[in-house]
């Protein structure tokens, strides 16, 4: 063979198909990307949603379960020609709907490829069935499974929070955890919970053949995923009561917290005006208008409304002082109607018998008495200054958990505020504050801010006589373990020995015995030795709020609670009755028929005029 | 008398070439069909679908062929060659003017139901033109008479075409080169034309400066070759070509990150332009006294590689539309973009490559048959032939081109008619242009090219025009035959 022009060309052929048939080889054999991407082109990922948890309130009533409902799934290059009235009316909306649906997929129709997209969602079950029997009329249709949040009792809509589709905010702050299309808690126990109670999404992975059907499980299954139910949540409230305690604060603004004293759980948790749990299932249709009620409807007082306590301080007060050994409990100290200090300035009181000892002004609720003790606290002789007296009352005061969060498992919970000396030394200036500058600290007001579940809990840790279990919502079940710092004591820094007579006093208080008579009369149960106090607390805004603390059986408490009506007035018109008409229910399941007019008188009067709006 | 005619027919015509042309036809129309039946749903003659289309096509191809082989004396070629090519080009230009805007192209005539593109037929017309001019008794390809004939016989179509705005097609113009070179062109000029596409391509992809570099490494090399000094072309000017490809790393350490003065003037580049172009005057006296054209050609090819670096930006940016410099920066990896233009090419490789050794087997593609690849049946046919026939399918019709190929090229080495032999090259060189340009597009080798594969593609307008192309050589050849 010469090398002439011909077989130069004819060996350029040779090489450059030479070239082209490398190259198929290294595409075609040696390279799998391309394998992959396209099994990645023609896959078809079928999602399976889990089943959310189910939330139990503590006598395995369900509070939070789960029905079934359909979202329509289209897939626009799979769609034919279609009678779209009949679709609208198996689906049930209207025709101009769908003819808008379809126009925005033709228009997308190059991102939307082959993939199906949501026409609709949340379709009942009975108007699925209506579709499922015409499904086979509409190639290119299809309905898919899907679980949403049901709510067999009105109870605790706040405290459950809502369920809803995820947004691309959410989406972004969780990354690799939600797609667009799912549903995420976003308040509530729901939020809190959301790890255990969303369960983990799996799919089966098909092949589409070259007739865009599904032809085959991909690799027989193997990349199939089972979807695992979200973890069942058993919470510590008692539904019947949460319920009870709604409907006691209808119509109210404020909030009740009732703790079981010998676990720290909390048995009811209300806050008023809250959510409906009807509203909470169609979250969106609702959100708009609990957005904008100016009653706050989404703010949870119980945990983030932070109030002056009012009178029911008093009784940290008095353990400060027969801790500090400032007060006997058999020191008298006279009132005729306040507490005069100086300048003609004088702290009112109500009239009653004087001079009067330790359980009758707790009984009472001497304004009087406890100027004298907390005057008695901060003039300690032991203590160099005022700066040093206050704080080391306030290290008492936070003893029992006011002015820090609490730590309890229900998010944003509010710290609540008690000041340091440093505060008033930054007004007033060092030298500048004594006892009379910040004696409304005396009767819990004044630059003090708790929260109802503070206020709970401190009554929880009086009826323990000296500790408290951080109050929390979910209890401990198979498969969730709740952290141990919700089993440990916490002790304040008074003695156990001087709660006693705190015990004392409110029993008195309620029951009478004493000299002067209690102030909590209204709250009496027959039997079950009710020990409560009573607070009225000013309220810049309008009239004062009305505030009490209760807890019973005196000596073996199931129930410590804590109510607080905005703008109601005396705490012993309006909370006082609530709070007890809550222990009765939970202690005796139903109301006394004799007591039955209190409830009537509760349940259908309106407070709300008396409400500043926000 | 009849018996000795029917063995005549059979010894005179090439056989080879027309069952590899029936094969190439029918394996199209198999993967027509496979590409459009999931969209299209019917029987696979139905006129409603493209396979059912190409089917009368296909027969109305064989009929021409018929007509061509046993009708037509194939001495009219040579005679209707000039008045044909004359009215063809009438109508490459007239194309221009009337035809609708079809993606920013205007190459298609429509009478009524019939659509077809002049640029086809362009192709037969001027293969006849090249033919006849240089079988002419006096022809020299050295004679530049001769050769701006040649010349201007090719870019004339070309341009029309170009300004239908069908660059692609145009480019397979660029293949008659090889008709050139078989008929005496001087193969120095291939070499140039290569040289100027690597010049091209690193400019645009690594730097002027090394554009420059490999251009005189280059036309110094050549220089070499061609008086035999290779050996001190290796010791000489390869270490210092070694050498000069790390100036850039030292000139920056000398430079610093950002240079200021008169290191803005003293660049690399313009360092090493500048002393190679110096010694110009005096390879240029040189080579007038020693009367030496081998040193002239290469001043002059250094000259013009010279203006090519410097005009490449310049012609990249402004004188490409839009389209082709995105194709032109995507293939050379300047761009990413697997969604936009790439996104074609993406996805023909993705189908081709997930055929595997065996392919899917017919009708199992995924990725050709859900829209995946454009154009599927027509500039991507090939996308199908690798899904569903593999690796071994793609061997296999390559394999057939090659046969076609250089069935063409030794038949017409055979024959003793240089019309015949020139007509046959440019065949052989039009087919393979074809051939490599679109599949090395399917697979990432070359820019989106939007031309038909021969005999595979669907269309009318192509299947005849190659058939024609085809079968006038064939007829030509086995007239010859019969004579001698």
């Amino acid at each position: 063979m010469t090398f002439d022009r011909k077989n130069k060309l004819l060996i350029g052929l040779g090489v450059a198909a030479g070239i082209l048939i490398i190259k198929l080889f290294a595409i075609q054999i040696l390279d799998d990307k391309y394998k992959r991407d396209a099994n990645n082109n023609s896959m078809v990922y079928d999602v399976i949603y889990p089943t959310r948890g189910i939330i139990y309130d503590r006598n395995g009533k369900i509070i939070v379960g789960n029905s079934v409902a359909y979202d329509i799934l289209v897939s626009p290059r799979e769609v034919e020609k279609f009678d779209t009235l009949t679709l609208a009316d198996a689906l049930n909306v209207s025709p101009d709907f769908i003819r808008e649906k379809m126009a925005e997929y033709r228009k997308n129709r190059s991102r939307i490829g082959y993939q199906s997209v949501v026409m609709l969602k949340k379709v009942p079950p009975q108007t699925y069935m209506k579709f499922a029997e015409l499904q086979y009329k509409f190639p290119g249709f299809k309905g898919q499974m899907r679980s949403i949040r049901e709510y067999p009792i009105n109870a605790g809509g706040n405290l459950l929070g809502y369920v809803s589709e995820v947004d691309a905010g959410f989406i972004k702050n969780h990354p690799g955890e939600y797609r667009s299309g799912d549903y995420a808690g976003k308040t509530g126990i729901e939020a809190a919970r959301e790890q255990d109670l969303k369960g983990e999404k799996g799919y089966h992975v098909y092949l589409r053949d070259s007739h865009n059907q599904i032809k085959t499980a991909y690799m027989d299954g193997e990349m199939d995923k089972e979807a695992i139910p979200g973890k069942d949540i058993v919470t510590t409230i008692d539904a019947d009561l949460q319920e009870y305690g709604q409907l006691l604060m209808k119509d109210k603004v404020g909030s009740v917290v009732a703790i079981e004293p010998s676990t720290g759980e909390i048995l009811a948790m209300v806050s008023s005006p809250g959510i409906d749990v009807e509203q909470l299932e169609n979250i969106s249709q609702h959100y708009d208008k609990i957005a904008s009620d100016p009653y706050k409807p989404m703010f949870n007082r119980a945990v983030q409304a932070s109030y002056p306590p009012g009178s029911v301080f008093k009784l940290v007060n008095g353990l400060i002082g027969l801790q500090e050994g400032v007060l006997k409990p058999s020191d008298s100290y006279p009132c005729y109607r306040g507490f005069p200090y100086g300048n003609g300035h004088k702290l009112g009181c109500h009239g009653h018998a004087s001079p009067l000892a330790l359980l009758d002004a707790i009984a009472t609720s001497c304004n009087g008495y406890f100027c004298y003790v907390f005057r008695n606290i901060l003039d300690n002789r032991k203590y160099d200054n005022i700066q040093e007296s206050f704080d080391t009352w306030r290290d008492y005061v936070s003893s029992f958990g006011f002015g820090q969060q609490l730590g309890s498992d229900f998010p944003s919970e509010l710290g609540g505020n008690i000041p340091t000396s440093a505060f008033y030394n930054k007004i007033y200036g060092k030298k500048g504050w004594k006892f009379t500058t910040i004696i409304s600290l005396s009767i819990g007001q004044g630059e003090i801010g708790v929260t109802p579940l503070q206020i709970a809990n401190m009554c929880a840790t009086v009826a323990n006589r000296g500790f408290y279990f951080i109050p929390h919502i979910i209890k401990d079940s198979e498969g969730v373990k709740i952290d141990e710092k919700y089993h440990k004591k916490n002790y304040t820094n008074v003695d156990p020995k001087y709660f006693d007579y705190a015990v004392r006093g409110m029993y008195m208080a309620v029951n009478g015995g004493g000299a002067a008579g209690g102030t909590a009369f209204a709250a009496a149960i027959p039997g079950k030795d009710v020990c409560g106090k009573t607070g009225t607390a000013q309220n810049p805004r309008g009239a004062d709020n009305s505030v009490f603390i209760c807890f019973a059986p005196k000596d073996d408490p199931k129930i410590a609670i804590a109510a607080y009506v905005e703008n109601a007035g005396f705490g012993a018109t309006w909370a006082c009755p609530i709070a007890s008409l809550m222990v009765e229910k939970y202690l005796n399941g139903e109301i006394n028929p004799n007591r039955k007019y209190v409830e009537d008188r509760i349940v259908q009067t309106s407070l709300m005029s008396r409400v500043k709006k926000y | 008398m009849r018996g000795s005619y029917e063995r005549g027919l059979r010894q005179q015509i090439d056989w080879g070439l027309v069952i590899s042309y029936l094969l190439l036809v029918i394996i199209g129309w198999v993967n027509i069909y496979a590409s459009s039946h999931g969209t299209d749903t019917g029987p696979a003659l139905s006129f409603d679908m493209r396979s059912g289309k190409q089917f009368v096509w296909i027969l109305t191809s064989l009929g021409l062929a018929t007509f061509i082989l046993f009708v037509l004396n194939s001495r009219l070629w040579e005679v209707i060659s000039i008045p044909s090519y004359a009215f063809v080009f009438f109508l490459l230009v007239l194309v221009i003017f009337v035809s609708k805007d079809v993606k920013g192209s205007h190459s298609w005539f429509e009478l009524g139901p019939v659509k077809f593109q002049p640029a086809e037929i362009s192709k037969i017309t001027t293969s006849l033109v090249l033919a006849a001019l240089m079988s002419r008794q006096n022809f020299k390809m050295g004679r530049l008479k001769d050769f701006m004939m040649v010349a201007a016989t090719i870019l004339l179509p070309m341009l029309a075409i170009v300004a239908e705005s069908e660059t692609g097609s145009a480019l397979v113009y660029v293949g008659f080169i090889f008709v050139l070179y078989r008929e005496g062109f001087s193969g120095w000029f291939l070499a140039c034309g290569g040289l100027a596409v690597i010049v091209f391509i690193l400019t645009l992809t690594a730097s002027p400066y090394a554009a420059a570099l490999v251009l005189v490494a280059s036309v110094s090399l050549c220089y070499s070759y061609s008086n035999n000094k290779i050996r001190r072309w290796v010791t000489r000017e390869l270490p210092l070509t070694i050498f000069l490809a790390f100036m850039p790393k030292i000139w920056s350490l000398l430079a610093g990150e950002e240079p200021q003065g008169i290191w803005t003037v003293l660049t690399p580049f313009n360092i090493l332009v500048g002393a190679v172009s110096a010694t110009m005057p005096y390879f240029m006296f040189k080579a007038f006294r020693d009367k030496k054209f081998s040193l002239w050609a290469s001043v002059m090819a250094f000259i013009a590689g010279i203006i090519m670096v410097f005009s490449t930006e310049f012609i990249f940016n402004d004188v490409l539309q839009d389209h082709q410099r995105k194709r032109i920066e995507v293939l050379l990896g300047l761009k990413e973009d697997p969604s936009g233009v790439g996104y074609n090419v993406n996805q023909s490789m993705i189908a081709i490559g997930s055929g595997g050794l065996f392919g899917k087997g017919f009708l199992n593609g995924t990725q050709t048959t859900f829209g995946f690849v454009p154009e599927q049946s027509t500039d991507f046919i090939f996308c199908t032939v690798g899904e569903e026939w593999g690796f071994l399918g793609c061997l296999s019709v390559i394999l057939l081109y090659v046969f076609m190929i250089s069935r063409l090229i030794i038949d017409a080495e055979k024959s003793r008619e240089p019309f015949t032999r020139v007509y046959g090259y440019c065949v052989a060189s039009l087919i393979f242009m074809h051939l490599f340009i679109n599949i090395g597009m399917t697979i990432g080798l070359m820019p989106v090219i939007g031309i038909p594969l021969p005999f595979l593609s669907y269309g009318g307008s192509s299947l005849w025009a190659f058939t024609i192309l085809l079968f006038i050589f064939i007829a030509l050849y086995r007239q010859e035959s019969k004579y001698f």
